[in-house]
């Protein structure tokens, strides 16, 4: 069984604009793909009706044998506490320590206080921040507060990885940074990760599975793709 | 355990957020004081003008009198016909002597007048008490139709005058301190909603951490708790202390002690209970609203 599955999917905003149409794809437990496409091809409402911020007007998005898309308001968070997001805007408390960035995750969800240390130490160790527990966001820079929101979503072990644009608001030495992190994340827990991005550089350097959307609809999927800047985007 | 874990984390969390957002936080307790001063003084407004116009229709009676040649024993026949008539309060006896004694203490005139007169020109008669002053025309009638009955009056044209206005007073006074507790919701609830405005990121990265909803509104209600709570001491000490040292004061009466006020104990204890009650609800009750906007339910 795969352990994503997109069936004829359609999102059609109240607006009328439709962001995915007849969408269909796969995905398999451990891989890592790539979600490109123009601005508005629907790479960001795929991403969202992931974690069911979105709900497919039409079809199903089935994760690990449940379809999200029937899941009810009030229990999204159960699947919520299986993913891990990472966002473009890294999402962290300015008043929060790092380590209590990462632990909110997990005070969040009642976990008791003596489970918690550990597993935010090991997470900020798996993205290289074990030596600034105690710094704030605003005293990091922006590649290592990306660095403490991977830390934020891996840290309950997550089955599957969410990335919409990590390293859209990152230099390029800092984009590769994060994307050895993300790779190794990968690699080490056999996490799955969806990864939606505009960066053509990582796409080609990285050599994994790139989905290419256009309009809404799945253009092309390669298991070993590259950026196509001409034809798409 | 587990929700046992998650209410102890929400009210420190509760706390802590106070603190963090602390001028937010008194910019509510600050409105919340304002409003429940407000609706303070509406409700010693409203009991006492309740107190008032209750003394003043325990005093409205009907007065029934017996015809002059009733003997003793139908005396006492008429005053448990009387009492057998429904919502009467209370029924006193009054002789045509007493009357004497009471009417010569009115004027040195009507004195010299009833001493000069050799028989007693008045009636015997049963001082009426109703449980409801609405009560005092029907119940007037019906005396009067029992046998052995002179007349009955009630002050006839004046009580109803009386009544109406106690009803407009009470209903006014009633009307502001809802309209006021109302106000109060709103202000608390508007300036909670601007707390979590500011706040509206950490509901987010709850919400997409996997927080559950209630585990997400429990310390935003929490706090709108403990700042309702915090917003009705202020209103609680001045009511205490302001209304005993005014009673002292003003010896218990106002109006040249034409009226008098509802005595401190156990007034302003109930009235901080109500206080303290309307600043709690109000406050968990605006701001489980402004939460659920970011919620997303």
């Amino acid at each position: 069984m795969k352990f994503i599955r997109i069936k004829n999917c359609y999102k059609v905003y109240k607006n009328g604009v439709a962001a995915i149409a007849d969408l269909t794809l796969d995905i398999d437990k451990g891989e890592f793909v790539f979600v490109i496409g123009a601005s508005g091809s629907g790479k960001s409402t795929l991403i969202k009706m992931l974690y069911r911020e979105e709900r497919p007007t039409k079809g199903i998005v089935e994760i690990g044998g449940i379809n999200v898309a029937k899941l009810r308001n009030r229990t999204v968070y159960k699947l919520r506490r299986k993913l891990g997001i990472v966002f473009q805007d890294f999402k962290l408390l300015p008043k929060l320590t790092v380590y209590e960035n990462v632990a909110f995750a997990l005070e969040c969800i009642g976990m008791k206080g003596k489970d918690i240390r550990p597993k935010v130490v090991k997470a900020l160790d798996h993205v290289g921040l074990k030596d600034k527990l105690r710094c704030f966001p605003n005293e990091l820079s922006g590649g290592e507060q990306q660095r403490v929101c991977i830390a934020r979503a891996i840290v309950n072990n997550p089955k599957l990885l969410i990335c919409d644009e990590p390293t859209g608001n990152l230099d390029a030495k800092t984009s590769k940074e994060i994307m050895t992190v993300l790779d190794a994340i990968n690699k080490d827990l056999g996490t799955t990760i969806i990864m939606a991005t505009h960066d053509k550089d990582i796409v080609n350097r990285m050599k994994k599975r790139v989905i290419i959307l256009d309009n809404g609809v799945l253009a092309e999927d390669h298991a070993i793709g590259t950026y196509k800047t001409k034809e798409v985007i | 355990m587990k929700p046992f874990r998650i209410i102890i984390r929400s009210i420190r969390d509760s706390f802590k957020s106070i603190f963090r957002n602390f001028s937010l936080s008194m910019a509510s307790v600050i409105c919340t004081t304002i409003t429940l001063i407000l609706v303070a003084l509406a409700i010693i407004v409203t009991v006492n003008v309740n107190h008032v116009t209750k003394s003043m229709e325990e005093e409205l009676t009907v007065v029934a009198y017996v015809k002059k040649d009733v003997g003793s024993d139908e005396v006492k026949q008429i005053e448990n016909k009387i009492k057998q008539i429904e919502g009467i309060k209370e029924v006193v006896y009054k002789s045509k002597e007493e009357w004497r004694l009471e009417m010569k203490g009115y004027s040195s005139t009507l004195e010299v007048t009833l001493d000069y007169l050799e028989t007693n020109p008045l009636l015997d008669s049963f001082i009426v008490t109703v449980v409801d002053v609405k009560d005092l025309a029907p119940t007037a009638k019906e005396i009067r139709n029992i046998t052995g009955i002179q007349n009955a009056n009630y002050g006839e044209g004046m009580v109803e005058g009386i009544i109406s206005v106690f009803d407009v007073i009470k209903n006014v006074t009633f009307a502001i301190v809802i309209a006021l507790v109302i106000v109060t919701a709103f202000l608390i609830s508007n300036t909670i909603k601007l707390t979590i405005f500011s706040r509206r990121n950490e509901i987010e990265i709850m919400r997409l951490v996997g927080s559950s909803n209630t585990s997400i509104k429990l310390p935003f209600i929490i706090e709108g708790f403990l700042l309702g709570i915090v917003g009705s001491l202020i209103p609680i000490i001045i009511l205490i202390y302001g209304y005993i040292i005014a009673y002292e004061k003003l010896g218990g009466t106002v109006s040249f002690g034409l009226i008098e006020l509802v005595k401190p104990m156990p007034f302003v204890f109930y009235t901080s209970l109500v206080l303290v009650i309307i600043g709690s609800v109000v406050g968990m009750f605006g701001s489980s609203r402004a939460v659920r906007k970011y919620l997303k339910i």
